[in-house]
């Protein structure tokens, strides 16, 4: 049997605040180190803003719940410093393959497209993402992680907000400018502000088990609907590292939910599965209930809500996990450009602009599929069992059949922090889009990738331009040298001529990247005053729409 | 309005009556009822306009709730 991961246990240390030093106000408080909330401090303490995580907890994810990792997600780990640990564990994934009953009905390639530095999904337990994240916290000297420490109660004002805190030595308060909720489904943030979700809870419910065993399955995701081993409901099998499968067995909307959760009650289902013969350990069970719903706002003056705190999604489209990781992409930089003075705090108001409906496609994604995988009426299940049969031989049913709808990055395309288009580019990517990498050279020509050489600033990047545009504050300008040319200092190569065919550049064209590298404007010509007004925009300077 | 043409199309009515009657010849109400599903997703795929299939349900559906509105029933 593999070796399994081992929990860590972080020591709590007693807060200074309750050994007699003075509670000083921060700056901004982080609610729960999970993904989310690990993503955001991390973020926010390399644009150096210091940052507390709360934890009720003393280590990292029980059981690997978010297993699978979408390119965005892995682009920002990677842009945060922490890219390394998961390119090393992860499993890497191109196939999906879906059956029907007995039979295979067709498989689909996620199709990897050559020069990005990160594949388009890649599985690892959220045990391991949130160990990797605190490793890398560890480095910060500005981001304290206090564990033990349950937030109880919260205040909140039009200047701050505090927060009541219980650890095993007492309890204590803090106040900060900001506090940002990544305390989950069942966020104490969120009921203490007895704030609504709105949206829709389905009766149906899934049973998520892990189990390590030695078995040669391929590294695919495979989807039963109906499969003979488990009663004409659906099934999912996925693989994690160490040996560790993710099975997800959908349970009907009347059974029992204590009793599915039994080990005596998963390991028959389980060998129905893989047969009397497999040999396997549980690892964890848990029971997920289908919820598609967000609160109405995610911003509440001084408080923020990010990942499940602020909306919850059905899994099979890995879009619970990375959208939250989105959530806190787009919030930090914002937070730390605010407190740092650069702009104003109606910028804060663009994390609803834009995160609300990057949620409400997730949630529409995910609420189809969920109808795909849970029909409500014989009529209705016979639609879904005609796509299905049709699949077999037509490419138009192929595409109707619902298994997930795989997550990719929010494009931000009503923001109003975006400047439109004024020049026709033949193709690329409009404002709002996240970047899309391609391999480049750095100045000391070695091989180096396009998001790398972005990092968190603001940038112009400028191709096959003759010079810069003179100096711009905030913005640093990054030159880019077509395929074929030279290495030269401040400048990058495109090395292979995909930066120019995924940006449609043109000798002097420009675009404009926001810290959380997603575009905030773009011109075929671009000149200083141009640079500058965009810059404003996307720092809310210019709050029209 | 909504593009859904509702005018009389079909040149040969009785014909294309029969032909969905005869693709239903032998079969058993559960797999007369896959066929229907099918027919749909493929005379749906045919259409290729989201649209126009949305209005034809919703032409449908509400011709349906007239019935129950009556106080009739559809599956009469």
């Amino acid at each position: 049997m593999p070796k399994a991961y081992q929990h860590p246990t972080f020591a709590f240390t007693p807060p200074p605040e309750l050994t007699g030093a003075a509670g000083k106000r921060r700056p901004v408080l982080v609610v729960g180190a999970g993904p989310v909330g690990l993503t955001l401090a991390l973020d926010l303490a390399r644009h150096g803003v210091p940052v507390i995580v709360l934890d009720d907890d003393a280590t990292t994810s029980h059981g690997s719940r978010l297993i699978c990792m979408s390119k965005r997600t892995l682009e920002i780990f990677d842009r945060l410093g922490a890219g390394a640990p998961f390119r090393a564990k992860g499993v890497v994934w191109n196939t999906g393959r879906l059956f029907f009953r007995e039979a295979e009905v067709y498989a689909f390639d996620l199709l990897p497209e050559p020069g990005h530095g990160w594949p388009a999904f890649m599985n690892l337990q959220q045990y391991y993402l949130e160990d990797f994240l605190i490793q890398a916290a560890a480095a910060l000297p500005n981001l304290e992680i206090r564990w033990n420490n349950a937030v109880t109660d919260v205040a909140l004002t039009a200047t701050g907000a505090t927060l009541g805190i219980e650890t095993p030595a007492g309890a204590y308060r803090l106040t900060a400018d900001y506090v940002v909720a990544c305390d989950g489904a069942r966020s104490t943030v969120r009921r203490a502000l007895d704030l609504p979700f709105v949206g829709r809870m389905f009766e149906d419910r899934f049973l998520i088990t892990d189990i390590a065993m030695d078995a040669d399955f391929p590294s695919e995701r495979w989807f039963w609907f109906e499969p003979p081993f488990h009663d004409g409901q659906s099934a999912l099998l996925h693989k994690q590292p160490d040996g560790v499968w993710r099975i997800d067995l959908q349970l009907d909307g009347d059974a029992d939910p204590e009793a599915a959760v039994r080990p005596e009650a998963v390991r028959p289902r389980i060998e129905r599965m893989l047969g009397k013969d497999a040999v396997f350990e549980i690892e964890w069970i848990s029971l997920y209930t289908f919820r598609c719903r967000r609160l109405e706002q995610f911003r509440h003056g001084r408080i923020f809500f990010a990942g499940d705190s602020a909306h919850q999604v059905s899994p099979f489209g890995a879009r619970g996990g990375n959208g939250g990781v989105q959530d806190a992409d787009n919030l930090a930089w914002k937070l730390a450009a605010v407190l740092g003075g650069a702009a104003p705090e109606a910028l804060l108001d663009s994390y609803d602009a834009e995160r609300i409906p990057a949620a409400d496609e997730n949630i529409l994604n995910s609420t189809r599929s969920t109808d795909f995988m849970t029909p409500k009426s014989a009529a209705i299940r016979a639609f879904r069992d005609a796509a299905l049969a049709l699949a077999r031989d037509h490419g138009f049913a192929r595409r109707m059949v619902n298994s997930g709808r795989l997550s990719v990055p929010a494009v931000l395309d009503g923001s109003p922090l975006n400047t439109p288009d004024r020049d026709a580019f033949a193709g690329g990517l409009p404002p709002g889009h996240a970047a899309v990498d391609a391999p480049v050279l750095a100045a000391d020509g070695q091989d180096d990738w396009l998001l790398r050489s972005l990092g968190q600033d603001f940038v112009l990047l400028l191709y096959d331009a003759r010079s810069d545009i003179g100096p711009l504050q905030g913005v640093r300008q990054v030159s880019v040298i077509p395929a074929g040319g030279a290495p030269a200092p401040g400048c990058i190569v495109d090395r292979d001529g995909l930066l120019q065919a995924r940006y449609a550049m043109t000798p002097g064209a420009g675009y404009l990247f926001r810290p959380d590298q997603h575009v905030a404007a773009r011109a075929l010509w671009p000149d200083a005053a141009w640079a500058a007004a965009a810059r404003d925009r996307a720092l809310g300077k210019d709050a029209i729409g | 309005m909504n593009g859904l043409l509702t005018e009389d199309r079909i040149k040969d009515p009785d014909a294309l009556y029969q032909a969905l009657v005869d693709a239903h010849d032998g079969l058993s109400a559960a797999e007369s009822l896959q066929l229907n599903a099918r027919l749909i997703l493929l005379l749906a795929n045919h259409i290729g306009d989201a649209g126009i299939v949305a209005a034809a349900a919703a032409s449908a559906r509400a011709s349906v709730l007239d019935d129950r509105a009556r106080g009739g029933d559809s599956t009469a």
